[in-house]
């Protein structure tokens, strides 16, 4: 009970910042929270709205995809074969934290305008997270499972599927959480700048017009889907956590 | 451990030969990919010709504001929720979503709050960065053993005391990983905003020259912006290491 007050709390002082920076930036910036609803409810009841929401969805599918095999398999790969990880970690880690952004120019002179530079601004940002922490599972992987496994004579196969793989499974759940805001967020990016479809776009362009209504309730259908989809990745991650 | 570093320059050395000669044997165009050694020389001459002082020093000091305030108000933010352990509960959905958050997608807003100056910037880079500052100073603040908090009611020591001697060496190294994340993402998030929309900085310029076709003065750009960033980490890296070697001692 506490709880559920406490988070209704939190909700609260959010919409009073809310309204604070309204009450602060007028109307030429940001809609109120009460209108914002009614309209981002008319966009969500809009025929011309669910192309966008679509074609997001669409580029968000392939780069998560894309991102998930990728990363997992290259994470597995270097936590297997202990020196190529030690060479390539730093490498990785140092791309994670440098600005993609800056990369847009390349990516659409590679994969020009449309879905597949999207799909590429989506990959470049939620791979690396997926690898690291696929990596960083493998090769701490305690050495009394292997033993264990070695001494009640398991099979190879028997071994990576009850002994391998829970081990390296809800880190490998937390990697796909981060890989997937992020990927979303870079497929936003990616729309900003390449493309004249999706929500990212729908954003861009609002600013660019100074509809000002459109991009807040575009923005609040983005954060609430975003924080409802990491909320639901989250109960995987205790779920899987608790398992083991 | 030597084997490791050297094979990783040869790795990064031959990615690098790869792009020379891809660029010099004109297998991919000019207009899409410079060679490297262009994107230096370019970039050389662009400092020399003073170009990008400007820029450099508007991005240095809104990604250093943003990473100052971010560090600042994450640990203090993180003090208190930790203290608090009703507050802590109620605001760790927030924590854990926050950055499931297009942060990025603030920046207008941010503008019109503060006028199209380096301060929107400043904040957007402190909203995306102070979160892991926050996280980071918790976990540290739950890295102090009790036994230890004991010990200094026992010694009666002071707040400041107790600060230097007991928590912080404890929870140092948790706090190191939220000053590293926090210029990440300060400086991710002050160039996206350059990018996006501001008149100025590193992340308008790359954005400016790539608009008038200038492609190798966007590339000597982006290897400035990749480079410092690269060098900054490493840096941080470095000092890492040996604030937790000579804590070992």
């Amino acid at each position: 009970m506490t709880r559920w007050l406490d988070s209704m709390a939190i909700l609260l002082a959010l919409l009073g910042l809310w309204y604070l920076a309204w009450w602060q930036a007028g109307d030429s910036a940001i809609t109120p929270p009460v209108q914002t609803l009614k309209f981002a409810l008319y966009l969500l009841g809009n025929a011309d709205f669910w192309p966008h929401v679509w074609a997001t969805l669409l580029a968000f599918i392939y780069a998560l995809a894309i991102s998930a095999v990728l990363g997992i398999t290259l994470g597995l790969v270097l936590g297997l074969h202990r020196f190529s990880g030690e060479v390539f970690e730093p490498i990785l880690a140092s791309f994670y934290t440098i600005p993609k952004v800056t990369l847009y120019p390349l990516m659409l002179l590679i994969f020009g305008l449309g879905l597949s530079a999207k799909v590429a601004f989506g990959v470049i940002h939620g791979m690396i997270p997926v690898t690291l922490f696929t990596l960083a599972a493998v090769k701490n992987i305690p050495g009394v499972l292997t033993r264990t496994a070695r001494a009640m004579r398991l099979s190879p196969r028997e071994t990576a599927l009850h002994v391998l793989m829970p081990a390296v499974l809800p880190e490998i759940i937390s990697g796909l959480r981060i890989g997937f805001a992020l990927t979303f967020l870079g497929v936003l990016i990616g729309e900003m700048f390449a493309s004249q479809r999706g929500l990212g776009f729908l954003i861009i362009n609002g600013i660019n017009q100074h509809d000002v209504a459109r991009t807040t309730a575009v923005i609040v259908i983005v954060v609430t889907a975003a924080v409802l989809a990491n909320g639901a990745l989250l109960k995987l991650d205790r779920h899987a956590r608790h398992e083991v | 451990m030597r084997g490791v570093a050297f094979t990783r320059l040869g790795v990064i050395a031959a990615f690098i030969a790869l792009l020379e000669a891809l660029c010099r044997f004109g297998i991919v165009k000019p207009l899409t990919l410079v060679a490297p050694s262009r994107m230096v020389s370019t970039l050389i001459d662009l400092i020399r010709a003073g170009d990008v002082g400007d820029d450099a020093a508007r991005t240095a000091i809104e990604v250093g504001g943003a990473f100052v305030l971010s560090v600042l108000l994450g640990v203090l933010l993180g003090a208190v929720i930790h203290a608090i352990a009703r507050l802590r509960q109620a605001v760790a959905p927030v924590l854990v979503s926050w950055y499931a958050v297009p942060s990025f997608v603030f920046y207008p807003l941010f503008i019109a709050l503060l006028g199209l100056s380096e301060a929107p910037l400043i904040a957007i880079g402190a909203f995306s960065a102070a979160p892991a500052m926050v996280v980071a100073t918790i976990s540290g603040l739950d890295r102090v053993p009790r036994v230890l908090r004991r010990v200094a009611l026992v010694h009666r020591m002071g707040f400041w005391e107790t600060l230097r001697f007991i928590t912080l060496p404890s929870a140092l190294p948790s706090l190191f990983t939220g000053v590293k994340l926090a210029f990440a993402y300060a400086f991710i998030g002050v160039i996206a905003g350059e990018f996006i929309l501001s008149g100025g900085g590193l992340g308008y310029a790359i954005a400016y020259a790539y608009e008038s076709f200038e492609t190798a003065k966007m590339y000597a750009l982006m290897l400035l912006v990749l480079g410092v960033g690269v060098a900054v980490n490493a840096g941080l890296h470095l000092w890492e290491g040996r604030l937790l070697r000579q804590r070992q001692r």
